[in-house]
């Protein structure tokens, strides 16, 4: 007996109660679509989060004050000093760049358009650090630090709140907090972030922002300090590093630190067990589906089995051993159940698309990634639905009397 | 003497909840290689238990079978399962075919069982020949006429060349002329093959054409009536002297009209 026979018999007999074998089929195809689509858009969250992550700049390190998770008394605050000494490529060779940074809201103007946006005191250096671009205009350079000069470069957000567009802003004066300041620059678009966008802001020269716009109580502090290093290998290094300086420099040789050093690895490790969380959530409940699909499967077999007793009756009668029968209806189970993962992964596919493309109409950020890992563990688990759900009905089938099965009307 | 069936005290009982059928008790007989024999009785005489025992489709309660030789009542399923294959052709009253598929694959399907994977097609289309249908090799069961469904039948019969064909009421389902036809057909592979015939039939026609009558009444044998000894001896010799080919086209000719 070989198995082209057995599969092309299983075929046959499949064929011979289309509407049966198809709507049958159509539980496995809706399960397995669903676990495709589901695993697909599960996919494409976790690419769009982890590439608005990477947008933020490589090998980057934010070194907030304080501690997330233990309150301590006093932490002392960042100041200029701390940042210069994390600058400092003798105590932080893994150092590349540090861009302090004040940190704040405020109300921006121009004509009768206002909006409230964050706004950032930075150095030059801060452009380079976050990867940002000016899609037209200037970046602020150390003149502008040194002249406290009142300039600013909008993020394209705020262009568009402001001006309805994105070009020829440069040298407009716009209010901040009610005073003037000139548009230096545009930033480019770096696309809204699945965790808030990261166009909608306004930077200002360090200084001006100092003595002007975000006012703290002593005058070299600092509210986040952006250090970029040599390399992506180096970041455990720096963060050893930056550690050690500001351990000293802070008077907090033991115990714990009264500041965070946080790496961009951390923030991809925390959304990647976000998602990977919702894509297990979203897969197990298609993959109920596929489930019931199963059940499905087992049900029509079984009826199968009832209908056709006499024919494996005659089939034993012929010299049909048990494993002869049972491989018979098993294939028939394996075939449905492969015939409906197939069309489930192009209708998955297809669903997948279908959200791609609305999300697309919709400016959102989002491609849902049809994976080969999704695509096997598709077609493995619904053959297995199908071998599993069919063992049951093969096996009374294959168990039956021939002398009973002969007589069945 | 050649005995291709040796049957010595079987027994059956079939419990069925607190009650016990004793169908057949303690039934003996010998049947003679290339023999035709009928086994007649009247409804719940044991007559179909006697069949499913002599095809090997069941296993008695007590007592011992041997076919070819070999001691069938003592197998395992699956051993049950090559006795049918390769030592029993049956044919049944209400045909038993496959609908969905062509008769030249009905006819090879015992040959799939068998293990036999190449000329299936040849050995199906050589066995349709014999049983005069070789015109009707891709016709599916609801395309031919009962009688040729029969054929069909027969064709699948005897294709893996048994040793005994169990024919179970073969004409029960055909009109007397076709029945005959079929009966024809039977006696006249019984006599160019020398496959022992075994016939459960409630016909007298139909009986009155075998060598001997196994008469069942109550579970046994019913020795009242046993006067065809002779009959069979000259059906025996009728095989021997017969080498003629089958008239396949003659007879297809009668199966049609």
């Amino acid at each position: 007996m070989n198995l082209a026979q057995t599969f092309l018999e299983a075929l046959e007999s499949l064929n011979g109660n289309k509407l049966r074998s198809g709507l049958t089929v159509l539980g496995i195809v809706i399960g397995v679509a669903a676990v495709i689509a589901m695993l697909s858009v599960g996919r494409g969250a976790e690419e769009s989060i982890t590439g608005s992550i990477s947008g933020i700049g490589t090998n980057l390190l934010f070194v907030f004050r304080g501690d997330f998770s233990e309150t301590i008394r006093n932490p002392k605050p960042l100041t200029l000093g701390d940042a210069q000494a994390i600058g400092d490529p003798f105590q932080a060779p893994s150092v590349a760049a540090v861009a302090p940074a004040l940190q704040g809201n405020a109300e921006v103007a121009f004509g009768g358009e206002r909006t409230t946006t964050q706004i950032i005191g930075a150095t030059p250096e801060y452009f380079s650090v976050r990867n940002y671009l000016v899609a037209e205009g200037d970046y602020i350079t150390e003149e502008h630090i040194l002249g406290r000069a009142s300039v600013v470069v909008l993020g394209p957000d705020v262009a568009d709140k402001l001006f309805d567009r994105r070009n020829g802003i440069t040298g407009e004066t716009v209010r901040i907090e009610g005073q003037p300041f000139r548009v230096l620059g545009v930033l480019e678009s770096k696309g809204g972030g699945s965790f808030g966008s990261q166009d909608d802001l306004i930077i200002v020269p360090f200084s001006t922002a100092q003595a002007r716009l975000i006012r703290r109580s002593s005058n070299d502090r600092v509210d986040i300090i952006l250090v970029q290093t040599v390399d992506a290998e180096s970041v455990d290094l720096a963060v050893e590093e930056i550690s050690q300086i500001l351990r000293t420099r802070h008077r907090t040789p033991i115990g714990a630190d009264d500041f965070t050093v946080f790496s961009q690895r951390d923030l991809l490790t925390t959304f990647e067990s976000i998602t990977g969380i919702l894509t297990i959530f979203l897969g197990g409940i298609a993959a109920i589906s596929l489930l019931v699909g199963g059940i499905g499967i087992m049900n029509i077999m079984l009826v199968s089995v009832t209908e056709r007793t006499r024919e494996i009756g005659l089939r034993k009668a012929l010299g049909a051993r048990k494993r002869d029968i049972l491989i018979q209806f098993l294939t028939e189970s394996s075939l449905l159940s492969l015939i409906g993962g197939i069309i489930g992964i192009a209708f998955g596919w297809f669903i997948a698309y279908v959200v791609g493309q609305i999300a697309a109409a919709t400016n959102t950020d989002f491609t849902p990634v049809v994976g080969t890992d999704a695509i096997l563990l598709a077609t493995l688990f619904s053959a297995a639905v199908g071998l599993f759900f069919g063992i049951y009905p093969a096996s009374r089938a294959a168990n039956l009397e021939p002398v009973e099965a002969l007589r069945y009307e | 003497m050649d005995n291709v069936i040796e049957v010595r005290d079987i027994t059956k009982v079939y419990t069925m909840g607190e009650v016990e059928v004793h169908a057949l008790r303690g039934v003996s007989f010998n049947i003679e290689r290339g023999e035709v024999v009928s086994i007649m009785g009247p409804s719940g005489s044991g007559k179909s238990t006697l069949m499913n025992m002599l095809g090997a489709l069941d296993r008695p309660t007590a007592g011992e079978y041997y076919l070819d030789g070999e001691l069938v009542s003592s197998l395992t399923d699956d051993q049950l399962a090559r006795i049918r294959n390769k030592k029993v052709g049956f044919v049944f009253q209400s045909f038993n075919l496959l609908s969905r598929v062509s008769s030249l694959v009905n006819v090879a399907l015992p040959l799939r069982y068998a293990g036999i994977t190449s000329g299936r097609r040849d050995l199906a289309r050589e066995a349709l020949e014999a049983v005069g249908l070789g015109d009707r090799v891709t016709h599916k069961p609801y395309e031919l006429s009962g009688g040729q469904q029969q054929r069909v039948a027969v064709a699948r019969a005897i294709i893996n060349d048994p040793s005994i064909i169990m024919a179970d009421e073969p004409t029960g389902n055909l009109d007397s002329k076709v029945g005959q036809e079929i009966m024809d057909l039977l006696l006249l592979l019984n006599k160019e093959r020398g496959t022992t015939l075994i016939i459960v039939t409630h016909d007298p026609n139909i009986a009155a054409q075998t060598g001997r009558v196994i008469r069942l009444l109550d579970g046994s044998l019913d020795l009242s009536d046993n006067g065809n000894k002779s009959n069979a001896k000259k059906n025996i010799n009728a095989k021997k002297q017969t080498t003629a080919k089958i008239d396949a086209k003659k007879t297809k000719k009668g199966g049609e009209k």
